[in-house]
């Protein structure tokens, strides 16, 4: 980098690219590799997976890049307002005349950066419901395959081998061989979760994996592990490190069982509890059928104690009755009528009697009828007389009596009122 | 009742004809009728609890990329 300057002057004069390209070289050279801690704001993210944003602090800036193939390392989420540490090397940008730190590594401040990173993963899944317990399946009671994603070797997939034995055994195990820790573990975990979800017959998985420390077990802390367990359609049942070991897959799982050993226990019933079971069904069902035989036994019994069935003639006697009754009242009635008819008749012929013409003969009166002449011999009826009107002498009369009667001939006829 | 039905399935049924019994709305013939099928499913369970079926297996990728599921040698562990 020769300073290209006349001298005539005694001055020694820069353009501006000369004297940057020496800033550049006096500062790039001073700071190959520095640790900046400050705050980090303006971050922005660029879609070409580079990171920028400043790191400050009370009184100061500096511009920071996090180039993608440095910051795909970076487990925790970089982020206004936090505090961090910085790993890189000092820049001098001639574009903006700018100094900057070319970050290589960056680590939270105060907290490991595991740590932090579960934190923020953790809250953010949280936020977008992953964890939420409607989305949660039930874990079937009696699975008939359980497919184990695991480590194929190890005490992990032994102890739950060992309690299967003790248990139910009319189940398939399929165990899908996956790394539990390092580099790929969680692409690995994933893919596995998917693939099991494509397998016929399986009810339940169980990722399984023994205790280690945070680092251990970060491939169950990865997004994309917890995407595959909320993405599962069969219940997944996380079985990570140990009971005091909390990772993102236990919280987005269907249930977290405290061991690997426990997942066995929880997912598959003792045989003794399944007899227990089987013994008081059949307990139950004896004890309901004994029920339903006296339920119709005691109806039988009360059909049987029924006046209906007790005394079955009981209603055509009393029909029988019931007509005989009504037989005696139509008699009585009829005979009544009679009677009333036979006074009736009987009060006729009385009046009839007193009205009767041979009574008042009886009593000494009698009966004149003119017999018109000629008839007098041939016994034709004659009219009664109630005037002596029209009654001339010589005319032939009969006189009715009680005991008979008297044909005579009128001698005079007077005519006399009578008062 | 087929053979392939699940211990799971029987038992469900099972305790669907205890259920339908305790109710007390099945006829006499019926609630007889449904003891009898009760009883076939209790021995078919607990016949099954006594069965040892258990099948473990590995899925192994083969050169294709497919998954197949072999024999796991539990005995490999223990040693």
């Amino acid at each position: 980098m020769p300073s290209v300057n006349p001298v005539e002057t005694g001055r020694l004069i820069y353009s501006v690219t000369q004297i940057t390209r020496e800033i550049k070289v006096v500062l790039e050279s001073a700071f190959p590799q520095v640790w900046v801690e400050g705050e980090v704001s303006n971050f922005k993210l660029h879609s070409s997976g580079h990171m920028y944003f400043a790191l400050k602090d009370a009184e100061s800036v500096l511009n920071c890049a996090f180039f993608r193939g440095s910051n795909q390392g970076v487990k925790f989420q970089i982020k206004d307002g936090l505090k961090v540490l910085c790993f890189g090397r000092i820049g001098f940008y001639n574009k903006t005349g700018q100094a900057q730190l070319y970050v290589e590594k960056a680590e939270p401040k105060g907290v490991g950066e595991l740590q932090l990173a579960f934190e923020q993963l953790k809250e953010r899944l949280q936020k977008e419901g992953l964890f939420d317990q409607a989305h949660k399946r039930p874990i079937p009671m009696l699975p008939s395959k359980i497919g184990i994603v695991t480590s194929p070797t190890g005490a992990v997939i032994r102890d739950i081998l060992h309690i299967l034995r003790r248990r139910f055994n009319d189940i398939g195990i399929l165990i899908y061989p996956v790394k539990v820790q390092g580099e790929g573990a969680a692409g690995q975990i994933s893919e596995a979760i998917n693939d099991l979800n494509r397998i016929k017959d399986i009810d339940v998985l169980i990722l399984a994996r023994g205790g280690g420390s945070l680092e251990d077990l970060w491939a169950f802390n990865e997004e994309i592990v917890a995407r595959a367990i909320y993405d599962s359609d069969l219940p997944v049942i996380s079985a990570v490190g140990h009971e005091i070991d909390y990772t993102i897959a236990d919280f987005v799982a269907d249930l977290r069982a405290p061991t690997p050993s426990a997942a066995a226990e929880i997912v598959i019933a003792r045989k003794e509890d399944l007899s227990g079971k089987l013994d008081s069904l059949i307990k139950d069902m004896r004890s309901f059928l004994d029920n339903a035989v006296s339920l119709y036994e005691n109806r039988l019994a009360g059909i049987l104690e029924s006046r209906a069935f007790k005394y079955p003639l009981e209603m055509i006697e009393r029909y029988e009755q019931e007509i005989d009754d009504l037989c005696r009242r139509g008699d009585s009635h009829f005979s009544h009528s009679v009677e009333i008819r036979m006074e009736k008749l009987n009060s006729l012929i009385g009046k009839l009697d007193a009205l009767s013409p041979l009574a008042v003969l009886k009593r000494g009166y009698s009966i004149t009828l003119h017999i018109p002449r000629g008839k007098v011999l041939s016994g034709a009826k004659g009219k009664t007389l109630r005037d002596v009107k029209g009654i001339k002498t010589g005319d032939i009369i009969e006189t009715r009596l009680a005991g008979g009667r008297l044909t005579s001939e009128v001698k005079q006829v007077a005519k006399e009122e009578i008062e | 009742m087929t053979a392939e039905m699940k211990f799971e399935e029987a038992l469900k049924k099972l305790e669907r004809t205890v259920s339908d019994l305790e109710s007390g709305e099945l006829s006499l013939d019926d609630s007889l009728k449904r003891y009898e099928e009760g009883v076939k499913l209790a021995q078919f369970c607990s016949k099954k609890l006594e069965t040892a079926r258990r099948k473990v297996e590995i899925l192994v990728k083969t050169s294709g990329g497919k998954l197949e599921a072999k024999p796991f040698d539990e005995k490999a562990l223990e040693g």
